[in-house]
């Protein structure tokens, strides 16, 4: 009796450490991997405090003697600041943003909650719209918006926004709303509010965690958008932040690697304040709404 | 995979029902709603498509009249630009290649942080970063530099006395840099498949190994199964995607297309007839035939599903 109950748990104990074993091994595997795939990351952060001459010398993420005289450089590079940039990337992705709010929201209330003539039809044609390649429109769009004067201004790249082109968060914050309940709508209609109350004050205050989606992934695309800004921006004071890096890059070459990383640091860390904040917003808005 | 119906309260309106004031007056109030969106999809998306299968058959340099040339610019392509034909090749390598790849990665790391790993958040988080960073013009620079004769990459190899060639500089192994930065994103498409793995109820798991099946085999005859769906629903996702980048290629080639057309993205050749040599006929004539390969192949990849893709009871 004794004999077996003491190797049951001789048996057990080995299980248990064969499987703490394959656990910290997992877990060795995930951290090396992270790791890995942070690094050239990390060691562009520490190339952009290096001095231009050493950055080669090491692939060490400490640099031996930190200088910021790589984002001095780089900031006032060629004649016009990245300030600039910097600026005409907010205004242009704020722009962006609340378009995207505004339209999308609106349109998706429409198709989720109100009646219509044709409206199988418009929506067919909406989740169409996704599907779509943007370089079928692309020309003549140029076309069109060249017609209008708008070339070197942000309306080509901030218009569209307002018309809920988009029609990705449009079919989101449709599917959102469809799963609020109906009730709400009747509510609000007994005690007289119409189509456009009822959506303002009942339903788009519902609908924070779709709109929270919208807004941060709107920025991260308006953000490191290069194509859109490429075709309609061509004067270097209208430049957003990647087409400056863009004509760092043309015109420097390979020989100043150090601002322009220093400058390229700089682009990316609206994008990771962005999703270190919205990451948070949209696990709360998971956990509250029970939303997938 | 979310419905596709149309809303429910949907829309067909009967005679009597037109009638009634309240319909009526819901019908107006929806319409003024949707303009925004209606003068945006018949302004800048439906009337430009139209616009540009129309010059698509014509010869047109902006600031010229469109002359008719019928399907001249479909014949160029195909008999006479070489030029498309590379960027075709280097496209489906991208594609059938980097794709799958990518895939791989993101299925085999699901499967890894699948139930209970402790710090899942953070791995989750760090492995997602990428995906959000990868399409920026600052990381194709990066990448540009890493893959240098004497970037990263060969410092890294020289360690093992291994000598690298200048990745992005050599025909051979441009394309691969950026397969690589592909990869590097599996990021989204691996929280897409942690989402449908936590969507298996676990009691699956439970009986077959009571029934004595091993993990090989609950794996085969389950995880594969209940997830075939969302395989398939990343594969059309990810390589609808694919079939548009653009930026990683401009950016590691200079705009050029690399050395010996190696980096020259289908988008980025259309970009050059269009926006640099103004050919905007050609460019229309070539993103018509890049939505009807898009569409083509989504159509296949539907098609072939029915004999992969497991729908529960159908």
């Amino acid at each position: 009796m004794a004999t077996a109950e003491l190797s049951t748990a001789g048996r057990n104990s080995h299980a248990c450490s064969a499987h703490r074993f394959r656990r910290v091994l997992k877990h060795c595997f995930l951290v090396l991997l992270g790791l890995g795939m942070l690094y050239p990351l990390l060691w562009m952060i520490a190339a952009s405090f290096t001095p231009s001459s050493d950055i080669f010398a090491s692939t060490s993420l400490l640099p031996a003697e930190p200088t910021l005289a790589n984002y001095v450089e780089g900031w006032n590079a060629f004649g016009l600041s990245f300030g600039q940039f910097f600026l005409n990337s907010f205004l242009i992705t704020s722009l962006c943003i609340a378009g995207n709010l505004m339209s999308c929201s609106l349109a998706a209330f429409v198709f989720a909650r109100l009646n219509f003539r044709l409206k199988k039809l418009w929506f067919a044609a909406m989740l169409l719209s996704i599907m779509l390649p943007y370089h079928v429109v692309i020309v003549p769009q140029y076309v069109l918006f060249d017609s209008f004067g708008w070339i070197n201004t942000v309306l080509p790249l901030v218009v569209p926004k307002f018309l809920a082109t988009d029609a990705f968060f449009v079919f989101l914050m449709v599917q959102f709303i469809r799963a609020l309940p109906r009730e709400l709508d009747d509510a609000a209609e007994v005690d007289g509010c119409g189509p456009f109350r009822t959506y303002r004050s009942v339903i788009l205050p519902l609908t924070l965690p779709a709109l929270a989606t919208t807004a941060a992934f709107t920025f991260i695309w308006t953000w490191n958008d290069f194509l859109t800004p490429l075709i309609y921006l061509t004067d270097p004071s209208m430049y957003t932040v990647p087409l400056g890096l863009n004509a760092f890059n043309d015109a420097t070459g390979a020989s100043s690697w150090g601002p322009m990383f220093a400058m390229a640091t700089l682009s990316l860390g609206p994008v990771l304040g962005f999703f270190i904040v919205a990451q948070k917003y949209l696990v709360r808005g998971i956990a509250t709404t029970g939303l997938k | 995979m979310t419905s596709t119906a149309p809303p429910r309260g949907a829309s067909r309106f009967s005679a009597a029902q037109r009638g009634s004031r309240r319909e009526r007056a819901q019908n107006r109030a929806a319409y003024i709603m949707l303009l925004p969106w209606l003068v945006g999809f018949v302004g800048i998306v439906a009337g430009p498509m139209i616009a540009s299968l129309a010059l698509s058959f014509t010869d047109y340099r902006l600031l010229d009249v469109p002359t008719w040339i019928g399907l001249g610019n479909y014949e160029q392509m195909f008999s006479s630009d070489p030029r498309f034909i590379d960027a075709l090749g280097v496209t489906a390598v991208y594609v059938f290649v980097g794709v799958p790849l990518q895939l791989l990665v993101a299925f085999g790391l699901a499967l890894l942080l699948d139930r209970g790993v402790r710090g899942l958040s953070l791995y989750r988080s760090a492995f997602y970063l990428p995906s959000i960073l990868g399409g920026s013009v600052a990381i194709a620079l990066l990448w540009r530099r890493i893959f240098g004769r004497d970037g990263l990459v060969n410092e890294a190899l020289a360690v093992f006395g291994l000598d690298g060639p200048s990745w992005v500089g050599d025909p051979d192994f441009a394309l691969s840099t950026l397969i690589v930065l592909l990869m590097w994103q599996f990021g989204s498409p691996m929280i897409i498949f942690l989402a449908g793995l936590r969507q298996i109820p676990s009691e699956l798991y439970d009986a077959a190994a009571v029934d004595g099946a091993g993990r090989w085999r609950r794996f085969l005859k389950i995880t594969l199964p209940l997830l075939s769906p969302i395989i398939f629903f990343n594969l059309v996702l990810q390589i609808v995607t694919a079939f548009q980048a653009f930026t990683p290629a401009y950016i590691l080639s200079g705009g050029s297309g690399g050395p010996a057309n190696s980096m020259l993205f289908y988008t980025l050749h259309l970009y050059n007839q269009g926006f640099r040599y103004l050919n905007m006929g050609y460019a229309s004539a070539m993103a018509w035939t890049l939505v009807l390969v898009i569409a083509l192949f989504t159509a296949a990849n539907f098609f072939v599903s029915r004999y992969w893709v497991f729908y529960g009871d159908r």
